[in-house]
């Protein structure tokens, strides 16, 4: 007997349990975007490629478009719709808008989820590829300018406000960056 | 609140860095972009491309996909409507590609040959891809190379004076030279999405676009239809760069929707972005510069060459961008291009100038090289009292101004000549630079504003914010020509129904938006009584800027800069980083300093994703991409791109109302050449070849020639 | 994407059973390779088995027994762990050398080293691969190949493997275990991908419906000092053009212990046996790195536009070993 191919779930996004029925071929993007009426969270490539579609997932930063929302059931996922406080914004996404760290802003929600998961995998001390010494006894990295650039790389921007986002996510880290401008002259 | 104007508060928004109007819903995720804006009834439309490079339809076999679950309608040459082909454009002669479903030939692969239409994305894409198409194939030709055959050179792609060979036979110094820059993708984040549906015989379109009055007038013309009759929105665009003209999904959304009577959606996936919304062509350039020991220019010849396809002529006119920069006694610049079985390349962010700039501005360093001279030194030596082919006097032209600011800033004049001779740990360091030069444009708009009764202003003009920061420096600009504080202002942008417009693009946007805005403003203010009410309709003036802009006088109007940069090449690995940009330019009144920074570091980081990345391979045996996606076509990530700083020159145009040129591109323009000529300071080896990828880094060495 | 059949399995031998029952059904971990190809049309399973919240998900390290990581151990905490990033420091850097942040935190131990070939070819449906479609051909020899296979290829493909971790794991001599409904098993991973030869579509030697338990790395101080470099066409978020895993033993000026392994460079992680023979109770010296990467790149049978790679993956043997021994002189 052919298996079922689609599936009655129950999905915990931002708090709130949304009920709905899904073909299994939905992504967790798909689902957001054209079942819930959640387009915060983007579709910029579909496979993968450029971060767009970032939210959490009990978390921890993860690509929505890679995420089946049948396999999604159980698990807590934050989209950017959840990350302000009501009014109030997330100080990452103040830092964004105050900082002019997007420009055409397509990317931005993925920027700023993955920064959100960014910071907490920091903070747990996590090491990353630019980390000189990988070992638990090193010092943990500081969140320089070259840590945040390669922590944020999964975060594709094409107008090339990398520098502007960079700034922005130290600054919401209360990094030394964050405060001024680089320099280069 | 007053109902009437203040005639004595004096704000200055222009100038002052101001946050963007619609940041907020841009960070919490509540702009919506052309995908995005719920539709009940909302059908899905899937594209299918052909997978030939060259031949015919022979058969679509549809029977079976109209028969799998949710399969509304497949559409293809043998049952689409029809689509008038005989219209004009503002930019000459239609795109045929637009002519789509309308007959049997494939001039390349990925060009539309079906759209299935079904119930939800997921039917429409399992339908698509098993629809069968049957082809009756014919040989391809896509390759590319210098001097092929079947070179042509375009109507006004020419130009020059002097004889070049004299001057080179003539020159003590002559540098002879071929670089060659790959086929580049805009890449936009937001794939191009549509929404098409009827509502009450109008058409309704949402869709991600750079001109939306533009793509209206377009869609009416293709489908007969009576321009007040289709309205196009587009709120909010995720990045364009050239590629949001119309394009298919549009056409097939409207196509589609008028078939079914209901609305549908059609959104282009990545690798069929690679496919239709256009792209720069590769291009090969040959430089020839002759001079005097001491520097100066007897003969600048720039030939450039690039492709298009056998459905529509678009020239990347890369040889253009030297004819306003430098004078020499010979001077020659020409583009030639040639039809392949390609799809049709367009403007893409800095078109011609991009590539040239590269060519031209690299050819520059390498002939302060062979004189013994300092780049910088070189240039300023051969600028130009006049332009140098047109005599026209410039309107401003500040290229010294730039180069002596960003080689202050930057540490220039500590510079060892010398290239190879910095090292540190496995890397080799250089610093280069380069000259900037872009067109500044402008073209009739109209706007129309609004006095409200309760005191605020609506604005209404059919600007397109891309990302340019465009909403918010049009919201700066209206309240300074009101004399009211930016907050009183609401920008109404992106809805065909505003009016006749400029696109963004040509970095002529916000220049020509705000002229026309301006002239609205300015008006209402003088016919605002004082102390009087405004009525419950408000009171709304209109400007139309076509008389102003065309009684421009005749002059080589164009913005400047001067590009550094610092990079590190560890040529064991191949490996090339860079380390700081530093760009000085000369753009014209800034309006918003936040967004214009962005600009400008934008396309300098565009630049450097130039040198460093982007690069599409075409398949000679099949004809199409190798690697469609952005995984197999890289642009820079955040950990490509160092400090980069932007900054700007007093630079007001004496003809524009307020001043403004334009910023969009200029950052992009001899990013690559600055960074090119920081890889030779590197390395001693010139590469004149684009992206300067690791193998070729690694291949090229130290110390020689590549 | 065609229609599938879901289930989530919570136990080892369920799992297993519910594969063996179905050829057309396969194990869905993190899902990053495996939805995007089904995305791509590359595969088309009819049942995916969800084997996310089975029991596989714990790191145990005893120096007696070395380090065990279960198989759906998600690449970012193996990365984050530390006795990996003590024990084995070059493969925490593989791991976060590899993708983004993002896919670190989807993507499982097992599916990793079960990742498909980026190659161009393979994942265009429009265009011929014998990979994908047994007998259709090799595009990638006369076309686009600058970034395929110098070692082990063959005239039916050309394609590389993808993974970082890998390539660690293989300079490690890491074991993969396995079970299927009729048991368990173990194989090490240098045989986990057979050669190419005329059958690339055979991309490993497990049992059919096996599913890929845990992988183990034996003991010892050695690979404290290890590392790992990878080159790239962009600074991160780009799989290599050329890897390397090493680690390095010296005492009284001769090599005494050596790993070294490749990456990017053929269709498995490339344990540079040779190499490490060269080395082996020689010298601690440029040259001497140089004439074990040459004998080990002897072998190369490069295509007219990956040449390069032989160069690089010298240069990457030198540098890296040179800055092992320089840290051991410390």
């Amino acid at each position: 007997m052919a298996p079922s191919t689609s599936s009655a779930i129950t999905l915990n996004i931002n708090g709130e349990k949304y009920t709905l029925p899904v073909d299994h071929r939905t992504t967790l993007l798909d689902a957001l975007r054209e079942r819930l009426d959640l387009t915060g969270t983007k579709k910029g490539c579909d496979q993968g490629q450029c971060g767009a579609c970032t939210v959490l997932i009990d978390g921890r930063r993860a690509l929505s478009c890679l995420q089946l929302a049948v396999a999604a059931e159980g698990r807590a996922i934050t989209t950017i719709e959840g990350v302000a406080d009501g009014e109030r914004l997330h100080p990452v996404q103040r830092a964004f808008l105050e900082l002019d760290g997007y420009q055409c802003g397509y990317c931005t929600p993925g920027q700023i989820c993955s920064a959100l998961g960014m910071l907490a995998e920091h903070a747990d001390g996590w090491p990353s590829a630019v980390t000189a010494d990988v070992r638990p006894e090193a010092e943990p990295p500081p969140l320089s300018a070259e840590e945040i650039r390669e922590r944020m790389s999964g975060n594709l921007c094409r107008c090339g406000a990398y520098v502007q986002i960079a700034q922005a996510v130290a600054r919401a880290a209360e990094s030394p960056l964050g405060e001024t401008e680089e320099r280069v002259a | 609140m007053s109902a009437t104007t203040d005639s004595t508060t004096m704000t200055k928004a222009v100038g002052s860095a101001h946050t963007r109007v619609e940041g907020v819903a841009k960070v919490t995720g509540t702009a919506r972009y052309a995908a995005e804006v719920p539709h009940p009834e909302l059908a899905h439309g899937w594209l299918v491309l052909s997978t030939i490079a060259r031949g015919r339809i022979r058969s679509v076999e549809d029977a079976p996909v109209l028969g799998m679950p949710g399969v509304l309608a497949v559409l293809h040459h043998g049952n689409a409507p029809r689509l008038d082909g005989t219209y004009t454009t503002p930019f000459g002669p239609p795109d045929r590609g637009l002519q789509l479903l309308q007959d049997e030939r494939v001039p390349f692969v990925g060009r539309p040959v079906a759209l299935v239409v079904a119930e939800t994305p997921e039917q429409a894409r399992e339908a698509a891809e098993a629809l069968v198409v049957r082809y009756d194939e014919e040989p391809h030709d896509v390759a590319f190379f210098a001097d092929r055959p079947g070179m042509y050179t375009p109507e006004g792609a020419e130009q020059g004076k002097g004889d070049v060979a004299a001057e080179l036979a003539a020159s003590a110094v002559v540098v002879d030279a071929r670089y060659s820059t790959p086929e580049e993708h805009h890449s936009a984040m937001e794939p191009h999405a549509a929404t098409a549906r009827w509502d009450g015989g109008r058409l309704d379109v949402i869709d991600s676009n750079q001109g939306s009055r533009w793509v209206a007038d377009e869609l009416a013309k293709l489908f007969s239809l009576d321009p007040d009759a289709v309205r196009v929105r587009s709120e909010h665009v995720g990045g364009g760069f050239g590629s949001k003209a119309t394009r298919p999904h549009v056409v097939l959304a409207v196509m589609a929707a008028t078939v079914l009577r209901r609305p549908v959606r059609v959104v282009l996936t990545r690798r069929q972005m690679f496919s239709l919304v256009g792209y720069r062509s590769p291009t090969e350039q040959r430089v020839r510069l002759g001079a005097d020991p001491d520097g100066r220019l007897r003969a600048l010849d720039h030939q450039a060459e690039c492709l298009t396809s056998t459905v529509h002529e678009f020239i990347e006119r890369s040889a253009d961008f030297g004819r306003p920069l430098y004078d020499a006694d010979a001077h020659h610049t020409v583009t030639r291009v040639v039809a392949l079985d390609v799809p049709t390349p367009t403007w893409m962010r800095a078109p011609g100038e991009a590539p040239g700039s590269f060519a031209l501005e690299s050819a520059l360093d390498e002939l302060a090289e062979k004189c013994g001279i300092d780049p910088i030194a070189l240039r300023l030596r051969n600028e130009p009292a006049v332009g140098p082919l047109s005599g026209l006097p410039f309107s401003g032209r500040n290229l010294r101004g730039c180069f002596e600011e960003g080689a202050r800033r930057f540490g220039w004049a500590d510079r060892d000549a010398r290239p190879g001779v910095r090292r540190e740990g496995r890397w080799l360091l250089g610093t280069g630079t380069a000259a900037a030069a872009f067109p500044t444009l402008s073209a009739p708009s109209t706007a129309a504003v609004t006095a409200e009764a309760d005191g605020t202003f609506t604005v209404r003009v059919t600007a397109m914010d891309i990302g340019t920061g465009a909403r918010t420096a049009l919201t700066l600009v209206a309240a300074d020509a009101l004399e009211v504080p930016p907050d009183r202002i609401r920008m109404r942008i992106g809805d065909s129904e505003f009016g006749s417009a400029i696109i963004a693009g040509g970095s002529m946007g916000t220049r020509s938006w705000s002229w026309a805005i301006i002239a609205a403003a300015r008006e209402l203010r003088d016919r605002l009584v004082p102390g009087a009410a405004v009525p419950p309709e408000g009171i709304t003036v209109r400007s139309d800027t076509s008389a102003a802009v065309g009684a421009l006088p005749d002059m080589e109007r164009h913005t400047f800069g001067a590009q550094f940069a610092e990079v590190a090449v560890d040529v064991t690995s191949g490996e090339v980083r860079v380390r700081r940009m530093l760009g000085i330019f000369a753009a014209g009144r800034i309006v918003n300093p936040l967004t214009a920074r962005g600009q400008f570091i934008g396309g300098m980081t565009w630049g450097l994703s130039m040198a460093l990345h982007e690069e599409a391979i075409r398949d000679q045996a099949s004809g199409g991409h190798v690697g469609a996606d952005l995984a197999g076509y890289h642009f820079s990530a955040h950990a490509d791109i160092p400090a980069i700083e932007a900054d700007w020159l007093d630079d007001p145009d004496p003809h524009d109302p307020i001043g403004i040129k334009g910023i969009g591109e200029i950052g992009v323009v001899g990013a690559a050449a600055a960074i090119a000529n920081a890889v030779w300071h590197a390395t001693g080896v010139r590469h004149r070849t684009l992206p300067i990828r690791p193998d070729r880094v690694l291949t090229a060495g130290a110390g020689g020639h590549a | 994407m065609r229609e599938f059949g879901y289930e989530r399995a919570v136990d080892v031998s369920s799992a297993v059973t519910l594969l063996a029952g179905d050829p057309d059904a396969r194990f869905l971990g993190g899902g990053t390779n495996l939805v995007d190809l089904m995305k791509a049309g590359v595969e088309r399973p009819a049942r995916l088995v969800d084997i996310r919240e089975l029991p596989l998900g714990r790191i145990d390290f005893t120096p007696a027994t070395g380090l065990r990581i279960g198989a759906t151990v998600t690449n970012a905490d193996l990365a984050a762990h530390p006795e990996v990033r003590r024990r084995y420091p070059a493969l925490a850097q593989a791991v976060l050398a590899g993708a983004s942040g993002q896919l670190r935190n989807m993507a499982t131990v097992g599916g990793n080293l079960l990742q498909r070939t980026r190659c161009g070819y393979f994942t265009d449906l429009a265009k011929p691969c014998n990979k994908r479609a047994p007998g259709s051909g090799c595009p990638a020899i006369a076309g686009e190949h600058h970034n395929h296979a110098i070692l082990g290829a063959s005239a039916h493909c050309v394609a590389t493997h993808p993974s970082d971790m890998a390539v660690a794991l293989t300079a490690f001599d890491a074991v993969v275990s396995y079970e299927t409904a009729s048991g368990t098993g173990e194989l090490p991973l240098t045989d986990l991908y057979p050669p190419v030869g005329d059958t690339p579509h055979r991309e490993t030697a497990l049992p059919p419906g096996a599913l890929i338990t845990g992988v183990t790395l034996p003991p010892g101080p050695l690979a404290e000092r290890s590392r790992y470099r990878k080159v790239r066409e962009r600074a991160s978020y780009a799989f290599a053009i050329g890897s390397i895993a090493a680690a390095l033993d010296v005492r009284g000026g001769v090599v005494r212990e050596v790993r070294l392994a490749f990456g990017a460079v053929a269709s498995r992680p490339w344990r540079a046996r040779e190499a490490e023979r060269v080395l082996l109770g020689g010298p601690v010296s440029a040259e001497a790195f140089a004439a074990a990467a040459d004998a080990e790149l002897a072998a190369a049978e490069p295509l007219p536009h990956n040449g390069y790679k032989v160069q690089l993956m010298r240069n990457l043997v030198v540098a890296v070993l040179s800055e092992l021994a320089e840290e051991a002189s410390r």
